[in-house]
Order: structure tokens, then sequence, then C-alpha cells
């Protein structure tokens, strides 16, 4: 195989005295100071989140309206710095989801735990936990950041579902109970 | 004494001497402030950056127009950085030598107030020259002897932190200043041979320099000399690429290592002050001080003309400044040893050839 040796040329004169360095190096930031800011002002402007962005974790609605939450405490359980705390809740016997049995009667994230891993939102059997677009979250005490769970449906607002699980099952008890298969 | 002392208290002269030293505090305060603005504005530009935008006095920020124009451009950033630096808690650590750590950044910022103190600004129509100190044209031997006396300002606080950094810092900012004070007192002589007339009383004065520039200024004539001299300033104003007494990344700060608050802030101001007699001794000797342009006849006459020689020159210090400002965020700091090789080996060398080739043509053409 051909070897081909790469001849170090030794450093000319104008290059050992680093002037014409120096001024090809002012031209450069000479060039830059010329082109615009890429600064965003932040408070003002605001970036573009892309699409799939892990936030802050919120709790959804389905299109109906019903809170898809069933506190099963997975999240809780799987949550690595337990930053969720849960209080499990029944639903009424003649609310019309009380086939779904169980909602949360509160629930907490703390967002001075929470390190954003999403764990939650991929352990969750109901699809009811997502992270959302919101990257900032502030407070001026403790208390404040604690997401409690009329925020949590307030940030998450509703999302859309491509199973109606509960609704699917729901049809399908009347079904058999008037006497189908 | 006792008489005297009363004497000169109670004398006119002493509250002029009084108000000329605070112009002089106050001049070169703001200067510095402001410096360190064009300093942190050029470095956002040229980072791609705004830079300080946001600080605002209500009072300010009520008037339209100027008052937004005043906090884009960052101007009132100045006054918040210098009451943060009033304001802080001024810490006294327990392990440095007392008198000298509280001593050095006061004798740091003395020769810089000193030195400008000198400094002519211009000329007025009835031939006296505007300066701080009128009357005292001493010329570019005190202005070297007074601005190198900085350095002690450095050593002192190198010795006095007590600790490894600072003092590794201030040695080498001692060293630094021999190699270069020589190299620059080599490039300046063949200036004075060649402006200074034979017979002349004071053949080192600033102002009979400035006006031999009337025509061609001295860059055009003495090329090697002025990027000798424009190197040496650099390095004695301890700036990028030579500021080896502070080099953050390999000694954490250098000498003001153990310092913070206002003592801190009188380092910071004597580095800008330096900057700007440094800028002010070249364009006084190389860039035709108060003349507008090489060749051009002055603009106006009599006060007119003496204000806009003035304002020449506050114009060429502000863009000079921006010189240190733009090659700062240029280029990267030599290695210590770098540093060492040029001021010996290739300024010092130069500085004397190109005295000796002064000589040789000056003999030739006889
Ligand atoms: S959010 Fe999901 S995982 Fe957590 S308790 Fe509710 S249903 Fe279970
Ligand atoms: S994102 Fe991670 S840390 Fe935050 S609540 Fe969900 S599981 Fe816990």
């Amino acid at each position: 195989m051909a070897i081909k040796v790469v001849e170090r040329r030794p450093l000319s004169l104008a290059e050992r005295t680093y002037l014409p360095q120096i001024l090809a190096g002012l031209k450069v930031t000479w060039a830059n100071m010329l082109r615009p800011p890429v600064t965003l002002q932040y408070p003002e402007e605001r970036p573009a989140i892309p699409t799939g962005y892990r936030g802050v974790p919120t709790l959804v609605r389905d299109p109906n309206g019903r809170e898809k939450c069933v506190s099963c405490q997975l999240c809780e359980f799987v949550c690595p710095p337990k930053a969720i705390r849960i209080t499990p809740g029944a639903i009424a016997a003649d609310a019309p989801n009380a086939h779904v049995e169980k909602a949360p009667q509160e629930f907490e994230i703390n967002m001075l735990r929470c390190i954003y891993c999403g764990l939650c939102q991929e352990v969750c059997p109901e699809e009811a936990i997502w992270l959302q677009s919101q990257y900032s979250m502030t407070g001026t005490s403790r208390e404040m950041m604690v997401n409690n769970k009329a925020k949590l449906y307030e940030l998450g607002g509703t999302l859309p579902d491509g199973h109606y699980k509960w609704d699917r099952k729901k049809a399908e008890a009347e079904r058999q109970a008037h006497g189908g298969h | 004494m006792e008489q005297l002392l009363k004497d000169f208290l109670l004398s006119k002269a002493w509250y002029f001497i009084a108000a000329r030293g605070l112009t002089a505090i106050v001049i070169l305060m703001s200067i510095a402030a402001y410096a360190v603005l064009l300093e942190r504005k050029a470095s956002a530009w040229i980072q791609g950056r705004v830079g300080p935008n946001r600080t605002n006095h209500p009072l300010i920020a009520w008037i339209p127009f100027l008052g937004t124009f005043l906090q884009k451009g960052g101007f009132i950033q100045p006054a918040a950085d210098g009451l943060k630096f009033l304001f802080k808690e001024d810490p006294l650590p327990g392990h440095v030598r007392k008198t000298t750590y509280v001593l050095a950044p006061i004798v740091a910022l003395a020769p810089a107030l000193l030195s400008l103190v000198m400094l002519p600004f211009g000329r007025l129509p009835t031939g006296e020259v505007i300066t701080l100190c009128p009357g005292a044209d001493i010329g570019v031997l005190f202005m070297f002897a007074i601005s190198s006396l900085g350095v002690y300002g450095i050593a002192l606080a190198g010795w006095s932190a007590n600790s490894k950094y600072p003092f590794l810092g201030a040695v080498r900012g001692s060293a630094q200043l021999i190699s270069y004070e020589l190299a620059m007192g080599l490039s300046v002589l063949t200036v004075f041979l060649a402006t200074a007339a034979p017979g002349q009383d004071n053949p080192l004065s600033l102002v009979a320099m400035v006006d031999g520039q009337q025509g061609a200024w001295n860059v055009l004539c003495h090329p090697v000399a002025a990027l000798i001299f424009l190197i040496c300033i650099f390095a004695e104003a301890n700036r990028h690429p030579f500021d080896m007494p502070e080099s953050e990344t390999d000694l954490v700060g250098g000498f003001h290592t153990e310092y913070g608050s206002f003592k801190f802030g009188l380092f910071f101001v004597a580095e800008y002050g330096h900057m700007v007699i440094g800028s002010s001794l070249f364009i006084l000797m190389f860039l035709g001080g108060w003349h507008f342009l090489p060749w051009l006849p002055t603009v106006g006459t009599g006060y007119v003309a003496a204000l806009f020689g003035a304002a020449w020159f506050f114009a060429k210090l502000v863009a000079f400044l921006f010189f240190f400002v733009w090659v700062r965020w240029t280029i990267p700091r030599f290695r210590y040893d770098q540093v060492m090789r040029i001021g010996w080996r290739v300024l010092l060398p130069v500085a004397v050839l190109n005295l000796l080739a002064y000589f040789l043509w000056y003999a030739i053409k006889g």
C-alpha cells in the first residue's frame, strides 16, 4: 500500500510573527459583529416548543370530559424521586362513570422533586398522565411548587383518545346484560 | 509650619487642587465604567448576543424614546455595576497580610490617576494645552515611570494574599512588565529622535510631538516603532493576549483572587485606567493626537477648533478602547513562556534594530 508522507512544513516567517493570523481573526470577529444576534429575549419572546416535548407532568381528560386516571398508583410507585402522592378515592355509585370504580381523590406532584424523567407517563395504563409543553415552573414558596389535582387538570386539559376503553367496556357490559355474547 | 499649613488650607489654590483631583477621579471612574460597558457590549456582538439591555431606573424609563434607548444600549448598567461593588460586603480574609492587602488596590489605582492628570487632550487658541494639570508638560518619561508603578499594586496584591494563585499572578505580572518596558522605551526613542528639533528645551514633550504631526502621523513614518509600542501597551495594560497576571483559566483570578467588592472594583478601574493611558499615549505619539486626519486642515478657528481637537482626541480614544476589546475577544491568551519569548527574543531585538536602522538612515541623510 502506498504511503503518502505529508510534508510538515515549518512555519513561515509571517506565520511566526502571529500577525497575519491575528488580522484574519479580527476579520472573523468583525464579520460576526455585523451579524444580527441570535438571542431570544426570553420573558417577552418565548421559544417554539417542539411536539413531543417533555415538560411539566399533567393529568388529562378524554374528549368526553371523563377524567382518565383510575388512581392505580403505578406512577406513584415508579416515580424515581417520589414526587407523586395519590390519595385514591371511589367514584359515586350514581355517577355516569360508576363502572370505572376508582378515581384519585387527591393527586399531588411535587415539582421540587420531579426530574422530568417521563416514567409516570410511560407506566400509566390509562394514558392519563402526560408530560406536556409547559417548560417553566416557578413559585415563591414550597407549597406553590406542589401541583394539586385541580392544577394538574387545568394544566393538562383534554387530549385525543384512540381507545375509549371504558366506554367500550360499558357498551360490552350492557350488550351482555341484554343477553348477547 | 503651622502657619504654612493654615495658609495652604485657606488659599484658593487648595480648592482648585481638590477640584482637579476630584475631576480626575470622576473622569477615570466614568471612563472605566463605560469601557466596561463597551467591553460587555462588544463581546456580546462578537458572540451573537445582545449584551446588557435590561437595567433602567423608573425615572429614566419614563422619558419617551430616550429612556428606551438608554436601556437598550445598556447605558444605565455601569451605575448598577458600580453600586453593586460599593454596597457588597467587603470581606477581609483571615489568612492575608492585612496592611498590604488593603494597600494594594490603592497602589494599583494611584499611578493610573496620576498619569491621567498629566495627559494633554487638546490645545486652546491661546496656545495653552488642555490638561488637568496645566503648565506641567513633563513628557513621556514621567508617563512611563508612573504608569509602570501600577505593577506594584499587582505585586503587593499577590504577595499579601498569601496563597498560591495570586502569588503566581503577581510574579508573572512583574516579569512581564520588566520584559516589555525595555522594548517600549526603545521603540519610542526613534520617534522622539525624529521629531524633536535640535535645541528644543523639552525634547520628550508630548505636546511638541503632537504639534509635529500636523501633516503625516508618526504611525506612517515609524510603522515598526508603532507596532512594537502597540504590542507593549497591550502587555503593560495586562490585556489579552497578555493578561498573564489574571489568566482566569489557569490562575483562578490571578492577583485579585482573594479580593472582593470595592477593592476588586478598584483593581478593575485601575486596569481600564491603564488601558486609557496606554491608548492615549499611542494616540498622542502615533495617531496625531488632537489633529483630525493626516494632511487635513483643522476644522474651524479659535475655540471651535480647540473643541473639535479635543473631540477628535476623544473619538480616537473610544476607537482605540474598542480595538483593545475587539482584540481581547478575538485571540486566545499566550502561554507564559511565549510571552517571555516574544518580549525578550523578538520585540527587544527588533526595537534595537529599528533604532540602529534609524541611526543609519539619519547618518546617510546627513
Ligand atoms: S396517572 Fe395513570 S398510573 Fe398514575 S394513578 Fe392514574 S392511572 Fe395510575
Ligand atoms: S416525570 Fe418522573 S419524576 Fe416527574 S412525576 Fe413523572 S415519574 Fe416522577
